[in-house]
């Protein structure tokens, strides 16, 4: 990366994170005027609580897709670590603790499987998540079938409903906020970060390089397992529920929010900050199109929409730079 | 940057302070299970028939792609936030939605469930679309009609220990001991399990084992469908009488062509209009929400609000030759 006081304007204006905050402005600026209720302090606090789940992971998501990789499981991890819940809640009567335990473990252990059979077997990371995809949910449909667990624990209830103290402000947003900066710091200040990048950019020359790719890869599968476990913990929570199509469908969304925050898909770049703003952008969309009632089909086209802009716009813009770049270079 | 941000906020200040014009509309919401789905559909054609009763009024219809109590959720988060007056709800899970409808409740919006219920505290009232007493009687008053109150009859249940087919059985039982049907009598109970060929091989056997039988009640859809079957490929058409409770688009044909004269459902419109309707009035305060209140309900007549807040809106839908065609479209 070259130093930011060097660059010209243009570039600065070109860069991915900028567009996506004049987007995020513009996106606030046309709900507000659509919705007199959507610039509202409370309003906007309590609708984190609907898309915190989904922002942890797609920190994670963030780091896979850097790496070039796709983990399409997420979502029936967060099922099947719920149905593990669900079951200890009800048949053993396990507290809080033990519950977030289950929830942590489950996520890690079938995330870690997923690495292992990626980086040992060698199968690419898009087959073995589409199998885990299907595989995680089917098996919390065989241990729930129509079955629903609602026997949690009061104290449970807390950390997927409850507030920061007396504020307004939700637990589930200050675990993310938290999570953000941590990942924020290892991919920007450290040589795991770095090493993500290099990975993304060749994994041929990385490895020449002396970077354990396997080993950094299958720590990315582990990790995303663990916080898809978490995301399960505070989804449960929040509903007081399991049932087999828990989060169904969100593991679409948590990949438009990483392509969309400027990680390029064919892994290499990315940046935490566009990866933030993306995550508030599309939950306070979901939130605006909500206000004025969308139809849930339109707000999937809106997404899908975004998808496409996300997966085709940075990649032109860096064609662009490139192009004038090379141009100013001949000159 | 500083100005710029400056002018961004005094834009969405303006915009914000410009849009907020008060709505003298009274807004009902529709929650349903989800989208796509042409009993809910139904269900409000029914609440749109219902809001044509004032010019004060209007439906929102809104639900989930996916049947999830999380998107279910996410929905009524929105319509907190855009202070609608009511909400009826059908609820993908009873307790998971308990904390948002109770958050609801205490910005003063009045929350009913419908069809599929949310559990006592998180609503006002609970309307089902029939009850065990309405359902068991009907079945034997439109059975007797069609053999002349005289001759053996048999049921056609689910499984054994299905709670809703026995209690409704029971009430069967509790109508045959009316003088009216002092001609008839019921010869056997088998149970079909709710699988297409187990209860085809009941019906069958209830044709061998007796010869006299005038008519059978299957309650459950998945009995009444195999039983029509089961008459047609023997020829008993006409000679034994079916009825039951069955879903119109599958038993079209065999009301058509007279197998099954008649049968009954609820009818998704009607409990679309009913919950629309008490919402408005609840909003108006002509409905209190009362155990024991009786409500007045537009074309519906009179609904008693029973034991744990639930009310039960009619006796089933019938369905003939003459409507069998309009509702097979829907569900």
């Amino acid at each position: 990366m070259n130093s930011t006081r060097k660059m010209p304007i243009w570039r600065i204006l070109m860069q991915w994170e900028v567009i996506l905050f004049f987007m995020f402005v513009a996106m606030i600026v046309v709900n507000s005027s659509l919705s007199p209720y959507f610039l509202d302090s409370n309003n906007i606090l309590r609708t984190t609580f609907n898309f915190m789940e989904k922002a942890i992971i797609v920190l994670p998501m963030m780091f896979i897709i850097i790496c070039g990789d796709i983990d399409i499981s997420v979502a029936g991890i967060i099922a099947l670590a719920s149905s593990f819940m669900g079951l200890a809640s009800q048949h053993l009567g396990v507290g809080t603790p033990a519950l977030i335990f289950i929830g942590l473990l489950t996520g890690l252990s079938v995330g870690a499987l997923n690495g292992l059979i990626i980086t040992k077997i060698g199968v690419p990371a898009i087959a073995v998540t589409l199998a885990g995809f299907f595989l995680f949910r089917g098996i919390a449909y065989a241990m729930l079938g129509d079955m629903a667990v609602t026997t949690y624990p009061e104290s449970f209830a807390y950390l997927g409903q409850g507030y920061i103290g007396n504020t307004r402000v939700p637990f589930e947003l200050v675990v993310f906020i938290i999570l953000a900066i941590i990942f924020g710091i290892v991919l920007h200040k450290t040589t795991y970060g770095l090493n993500l990048f290099a990975i993304g950019n060749n994994s041929t020359a990385a490895r020449f390089f002396g970077i354990n790719v396997n080993r950094i890869r299958f720590f990315n599968f582990a990790l995303i397992g663990l916080l898809s476990g978490l995301a399960s913990v505070l989804l449960t929570s929040r509903i007081g529920s399991t049932r087999p199509n828990i989060a169904s469908g969100w593991e679409l969304e948590i990949i438009v929010i990483v392509v969309l925050g400027g990680v390029s898909i064919f892994g290499g770049a990315g940046n935490i900050l566009g990866v933030v703003i993306s995550i508030f952008m599309v939950g306070l969309a979901r939130f605006g199109m909500g206000l004025i009632n969308v139809p849930g089909i339109v707000m999937n086209i809106v997404m899908g929409f975004l998808l496409l802009i996300a997966v085709l716009l940075p990649g032109s813009l860096r064609q662009l730079q490139s192009k004038i770049l090379t141009k100013q270079q001949q000159r | 940057m500083k100005k710029l941000l400056m002018v961004l906020m005094a834009v969405i200040l303006v915009v914000g302070m410009v849009s907020s014009g008060a709505l003298a509309k009274v807004r009902i919401a529709m929650v349903v299970k989800n989208l796509g789905n042409a009993f809910f559909e139904a269900c409000r054609d029914g609440g749109l028939e219902a809001i044509g009763l004032g010019e004060d009024i209007e439906l929102i219809f809104r639900g989930p792609i996916t049947p999830t109590a999380e998107g279910q959720i996410e929905i009524i988060d929105s319509l907190i936030a855009q202070k609608v007056e009511a909400i009826a709800i059908s609820a993908n899970d009873p307790t998971a939605l308990v904390p948002i409808a109770r958050t609801a409740m205490a910005a003063g919006i009045k929350v009913i469930s419908f069809d599929s219920g949310i559990a006592e505290g998180g609503r006002i009232l609970q309307l089902d679309p029939s009850g065990p007493e309405f359902i068991g009687r009907q079945q034997v008053q439109i059975i007797a009609e069609m053999i002349g109150y005289k001759g053996e009859i048999a049921i056609l249940s689910a499984t054994s220990q299905a709670t809703n087919q026995n209690i409704w059985i029971g009430w069967m039982e509790e109508e045959l001991k009316e003088p009216a049907y002092k001609d008839m009598k019921l010869v056997a109970t088998v149970y079909g399990d709710d699988l297409s060929d187990k209860s085809y091989r009941e019906a069958m056997g209830l044709f061998k084992s007796y010869p006299n039988l005038k008519g059978i009640i299957s309650p459950t859809t998945v009995g009444v469908a195999a039983t029509g079957k089961a008459l047609e490929d023997e020829g008993l058409s006409g000679v034994i009488e079916l009825t039951g409770l069955g879903l119109p688009s599958e038993m079209k044909q065999y009301i058509l062509n007279g197998t099954c004269k008649k049968m009954a459902l609820w009818n998704p419109i009607e409990l679309g209009y009913s919950a629309t309707y008490i919402a408005y009035k609840l909003v108006t305060g002509e409905i209190k929400g009362e155990v024991g209140e009786v409500m007045s309900v537009g074309k519906m007549g009179d609904i008693t609000i029973g034991e744990g807040g639930t009310a039960v809106m009619a006796e089933p839908y019938v369905f003939d030759k003459s409507n069998i065609e309009k509702f097979a479209a829907i569900y």
